[in-house]
């Protein structure tokens, strides 16, 4: 029970903790720690603006993680769902300002569609390595995503999606392409809608068809999962197709719902901000919604807390990085208890399957 | 003078006594073979010899010297070199490498003196006469090749007790010879040589004494000229059991699984099983027999079809499923319970009721639109879970919290729930207490009793005796002879085993 | 053709490559002894800040080195502890450093430095001059005029060789980058043997960072590295975990990356040129073209029993 509760615990713990070490930096190079909390608290929720500014954030951040955290189920680290973030911003830009005529909404449509498959078929690279050759996904998924931010660069510094000027961006796209924006004078767009629809579906996915079992099994076992004549390789490649829709549909949604073209700084990093919600929601489609809200508060606080109180915002990465830390290496709560109990220095306890565990199978 | 002397040395895992007060010597020079069947605690008493296991009690000496227990370093030191089955060589490394790995001889410089190294890998391979080019990547070495470096490297580190755990086991019959040739030579140098096996050929062959171990016990120990294997084989099975209360033979079916030369290789073109035919009856339990490793768990594999055979046919009716992917066996009412249960069987990070559908969840009546009929899956899981008395019977708890004798239940309430025609059984008690023992012997005499045929792989013999209606005994990968049930014999049986001819009695 | 003979594009080809060299080295230790480190990127961008910091605070480049070298190392002991004590996945604890490094070197520069960024003061490490080399033929300016870290990369090339494949610590390395039990059953301690790789990772990764910041120039700026510390992971595996391979591979990477800045403003796409890294080692962890092959225990955690 003790155990139980524990566990439960760590991911609060983890936060409260990642704000605690913040607020230490904060007091130690002379911002009060309660000014950075305060500045924190007032620029993600404080006013319906800036509530609006950490949902707007929220969006590519839980769609992202939506597509990490299929691939952590399926066994797989999707830790370059940024690439399929921009594969599918560079879909969406290029249906939305291909121009032409189109009839209401179907434009749109086209957009999220094409934001969906573009993902869906850069991530099925990684897939199809791992399963037919072997390729480790987390090598493969960087490079791809490196490789891919290279040629969204490239399509609007000298690629067809280039808008002739001195900074390097993309044609904006229709206003038939774009989401409706739900708050004005603010960024938030239905996109919001399509974030929890998505969580939803995924949610559904998982726990409610035979491919999310499918995926499980795969994840906890892949040769028992074989031994139930399911096809491994073909379920890697489904699952990281899955993976890449949802962060794919992340992009096209930034595009149609906020940044309305293709430019370097619409990605912000998500992608790997992600990896973290992912993680913090222990891949748990109904747990991103509190672990992309957490850090979506956190980016857009941070961003408030440069400008209205002067504390740089690089906090932000400071508390994510803390809070990952502390997540992967959870046993260092154990080992924190342990030496709490003991009140000394004393040994590691040795892990769950000592050695002489599979002595035992072995005899 | 005894240059390795074991007193009274016990350990028990649990409720198993898997060494019991054992105790024994080798002289220098001595050729000791430790004989007993998979099992018995051979194993586990040379793990303790060599500081890999610490035991409850007892000590173990070098010269007169008692060693620290349960330190594989002092061991070493002690000069016990252990030859495990399973080789502690890094494959990408060349032989010289392996060799010398923790011990290396330096240069004044620091580096490693490949000269010197060179040099000592030569003289041990020319004093014992075990040859292998220092250069060459263990990679690339046949297995006979790598065991002669492993034993080089017990040289190396300068044992003069040399403990060999089923040396033959992987091992070509001429590696075998050249084996026994090395060991001869090592006696005569004065070495002492502990030499693990359940083959009694080989032991007779190699040892001065014989030490036989069973259930933990040790059951005597006999020169080994002033005994034949005739006698060792009954000393290392027991006595005949008493059969009686074991399972009479009905009125056996029509045939119904006809496996016709079906052979399995490794790619290099060594057969690891067969070619082999044999036909299963409706009704009938064919036991399998054989030493760990002798082709019993490919059999397995080539009939739930998680291996594809290389050649040969098996029919089950009349329609051929050997080429048929796993999923299309199940399908063809093929059940397989293997041997891994944790690894192979369940998904322990599931549920209960999730494992008992894992191999049907896609069709009805599991099937639901996309999804799973939950509500259909447990209710026939707690039917099931109540059936067989799997406790504790909460099916939404994951089956990791299962006691080994309970998630064996498990799986087998999944698969005869699956009605099958063929029912492969690997291991099905292994690691389980004699009540749940009790109950799964129970189980699958009744799945016979309805007409499933069954395949039951075992090793161990008392529970093939027990519920086969014939027993095939399989010997690298051929079948050495099929016996049916009133003329069971277990020292026939048990010399089968181990690679002796005995009379034919195939049917 | 005159595109190649450009001196210029030699000697950036150079300065870019010679950080990859570093990281990839130290990621290749890390790497050999069973741990994979995408950390490195973070332990860049720590030793980068961190040597402007005590440069220009000692007035002495040389002490900015010496710290930022050390800020590496602890990185990599905060990591080492976290992988190998408390066996948390590798690959996520690396993206935690380089978040970490990412937040605090940014949070410290606006914190202490200000909207200015470091001081121009800053001193940065010495430029050697050896006139010998000048009068080669189009690599002679990139070879005779190079900041002295570019030259201390010949004896740590060769030590790094020397280290891996001559000596009894690079052999046990290995072994428990192959195989740790065969490590553990010759009674040598696996974690002591993989913590001494991720060191030297961390201080490797420290030198790279710093030629970045007081090498080439003498300031820092948020996020400095920009991915190099990735583009080295991917010169380390391109290089198939060799430090012949490593340095071959970042010049080839190094030189995509000078062809790229020297391509700007012609009809060439730059950006295409720089997918080309990240392209050739998908290709070859794919086995599409020459397999390359990782230490067989790369990444697995290893539970030292407690006999």
């Amino acid at each position: 029970m003790k155990k139980w509760a524990l566990s439960a615990l760590k991911p609060l713990l983890t936060v409260v903790l990642g704000l605690i070490v913040s607020g230490l930096i904060g007091q130690l190079t002379g911002y009060p720690a309660s000014a950075v909390m305060s500045a924190l608290w007032l620029g993600s929720v404080g006013t319906v603006t800036n509530f609006a500014s950490t949902l707007v954030i929220f969006i590519p951040l839980s769609l992202t993680a939506l597509g990490i955290a299929i691939a952590f189920r399926a066994g797989l680290f999707n830790i370059g769902a940024e690439g399929q973030y921009w594969m599918g911003a560079i879909a969406a830009t290029w249906v939305g300002a291909m121009g032409g005529a189109w009839p209401p909404g179907v434009h749109l449509l086209a957009v999220i569609l094409a934001a969906i498959v573009a993902g869906g078929l850069y991530a099925m690279i990684p897939g199809l390595l791992k399963a037919y050759r072997g390729a480790h996904e987390v090598i493969t998924t960087m490079m791809l995503s490196y490789a891919a931010v290279e040629f969204g660069h490239y399509l609007i510094e000298k690629g067809p999606l280039m808008l002739p000027g001195a900074i390097p961006e993309s044609p904006a796209i229709a206003q038939s392409a774009t989401l409706p924006i739900l708050v004005p004078t603010t960024e938030l767009s239905a996109g919001i809608f399509l974030a929890l629809g998505a969580i939803l579906i995924a949610a559904w996915l998982m726990t409610r068809t035979r491919l999310g079992f499918e995926i499980t099994l795969l994840g906890k076992n892949p040769k028992a999962t074989r031994l139930a004549g399911v096809s491994a390789p073909k379920l890697t490649v489904i699952s990281m197709v899955i993976a890449g829709a949802f962060a794919g549909l992340a992009g096209g949604v930034q595009i149609s719902g906020v940044s309305h073209q293709l430019m370097d700084s619409f990605a912000n990093q998500y992608g790997f901000t992600a990896i973290v919600v992912a993680l913090l929601a222990r891949n748990n489609p109904w747990g991103i919604i509190p672990s992309a809200f957490l850090f979506a508060a956190l980016q857009s606080g941070a961003g408030y807390m440069q400008m209205n109180a002067n504390i740089p915002a690089q906090m932000a990465y400071v508390i994510q990085g803390a809070i990952v830390f502390m997540v992967a290496a959870d046993r260092m709560f154990d080992w924190a208890w342990i030496r709490f109990r003991k009140g000394r220095w004393g040994q590691m306890p040795p892990s769950e399957t000592p050695a002489i565990a599979h002595e035992e199978v072995s005899l | 003078m005894a240059q390795l002397e074991v007193v009274g040395v016990s350990k028990r895992f649990g409720n198993l006594r898997a060494n019991d007060n054992i105790s024994f010597s080798v002289r220098g020079g001595e050729v000791l073979a430790v004989l007993g069947e998979n099992g018995a605690g051979k194993s586990t008493l040379m793990k303790i010899v060599s500081g890999f296991l610490r035991p409850d009690s007892g000590r173990v000496a070098v010269d007169g010297q008692t060693i620290p227990i349960g330190d594989p370093q002092a061991a070493i030191r002690a000069g016990i070199g252990m030859i495990h089955q399973h080789f502690m060589l890094i494959p990408r490394m060349t032989v010289m490498e392996n060799l010398i790995l923790g011990r290396e001889p330096r240069t004044r410089l620091g580096s490693i003196d490949t000269r010197q190294a060179k040099q000592e890998v030569e003289d041990l391979s020319k004093r014992f006469g075990l040859h292998v080019d220092p250069n060459s990547p263990v990679e690339s070495l046949s297995v006979g090749e790598q065991q002669r470096v492993e034993i080089l490297k017990a040289f190396y580190r300068g044992a003069k007790i040399l403990i060999l755990d089923e040396p033959t086991a992987l091992l070509t019959p001429q590696e075998t010879d050249r084996l026994f040739g090395s060991i001869r030579e090592f006696a005569r140098q004065g070495l002492s040589v502990v030499f693990i096996s359940h083959k009694l050929d080989e032991v007779m062959k190699i040892s001065e004494r014989v030490m036989v171990v069973r259930a933990g016990q040790l059951v005597d120990t006999v020169d080994t000229g002033q005994t034949d294997a005739f006698s060792l084989a009954r000393m290392m099975v027991g006595r005949d059991v008493d059969l009686g209360a074991s399972r009479t033979t009905s009125g056996l079916g029509n045939v119904v699984l006809t496996v016709d030369h079906l052979e399995s290789q490794l790619s290099k073109g060594q057969p690891l099983l067969g070619p082999i035919s044999f036909t299963l009856r409706h009704g009938e339990i064919l036991g399998v027999a054989g030493v760990e490793g002798n082709g019993q768990q490919e059999l397995a594999e080539l009939l739930a079809g998680i291996r594809l055979p290389s050649s040969g046919t098996i029919l089950l009716d009349d329609k051929r499923v050997d080429s048929l992917p796993i999923r299309r066996r199940l399908e063809s009412d093929i059940a397989y319970v293997p041997a891994d249960r944790q690894g192979e069987g369940l998904v322990l990070d599931l549920k209960i009721w999730e494992n008992f559908i894992l191999r049907d969840y896609y069709r009805p009546p599991f099937r639901k639109g996309l999804g799973i009929d939950v509500k259909v899956a447990k209710a026939r899981t707690q039917a099931a879970v109540d059936a067989f008395d799997i406790r504790p019977n909460n099916i939404d708890l994951p089956s990791r919290a299962l006691s080994g004798g309970n998630q064996q239940k498990l799986l087998l309430a999944r698969e005869m729930s699956r009605n099958p025609r063929i029912m492969i059984v690997s291991q099905p008690t292994r690691g389980l207490d004699v009540g749940a023992i009790e109950y799964v012997h129970h189980q699958l005499m009744s799945l016979a009793q309805t007409g499933t045929a069954i395949v039951l792989i075992s090793l161990e013999l008392d529970e093939l005796m027990k519920l086969s209606d014939r027993i095939m005994v399989l010997f690298r990968g051929q079948i050495q002879g099929i016996v049916a049930r009133p003329e069971f014999r277990r020292d026939a049986i048990g010399l089968w085993m181990t690679g002796q001819k005995g009379q034919e009695v195939r049917q | 053709m005159s595109f190649f003979l450009n001196p210029e594009l030699w000697a950036l080809t150079v300065t870019v490559s010679v950080p990859l060299i570093y990281a990839s080295l130290g990621g290749m230790f890390s790497e050999r002894g069973g741990v994979v480190n995408i950390a490195m990127e973070g332990m860049m961008l720590m030793s980068a800040f961190v040597s402007v910091a005590f440069a220009y605070a000692s007035h002495n480049a040389w002490i900015g080195l010496l710290a930022g070298v050390a800020s590496g190392a602890a990185m990599s002991l905060l990591f080492a502890w976290a992988t190998l004590k408390l066996q948390a996945d590798q690959v996520v604890v690396g993206m935690a450093i380089n978040l970490l490094a990412l937040g605090l070197t940014g949070y410290f520069l606006d914190a202490f430095y200000g909207y200015n960024g470091t001081p121009i003061s800053t001193p940065s490490l010495p430029t050697w001059h050896l006139n010998v080399l000048s009068h080669l033929p189009v690599l002679g300016p990139a070879l005779a005029q190079e900041n002295v870290l570019t030259y201390l990369l010949i004896p740590t090339l060769l030590g790094a060789q020397y280290a891996l494949f001559r000596t009894p610590w690079g052999l046990r390395l290995r072994s428990m980058g192959e195989k740790p039990e065969a490590g553990r059953s010759a009674g040598l301690s696996v974690l002591r043997y993989r913590l001494s790789g991720v060191l030297l990772s961390g201080i490797l990764s420290g030198i790279a960072g710093a030629y970045l910041s007081i090498g080439v120039l003498n300031s820092f700026n948020v996020d400095m590295t920009a991915g190099r510390g990735y583009i080295a992971l991917a010169a380390m595996i391109f290089g198939n975990w060799k430090p012949k391979g490593a340095l071959m591979a970042s010049l080839i990477f190094g030189f995509l990356s000078a062809a790229s800045i020297q391509l700007q403003g012609s009809i060439i796409p730059s950006d295409i040129v720089l997918m080309v890294p990240y392209l050739l080692t998908v290709v070859a962890v794919a086995g599409i073209v020459g397999r390359t092959t990782p230490p067989a225990a790369d990444g697995i955690p290893y539970q030292e029993e407690s006999l």
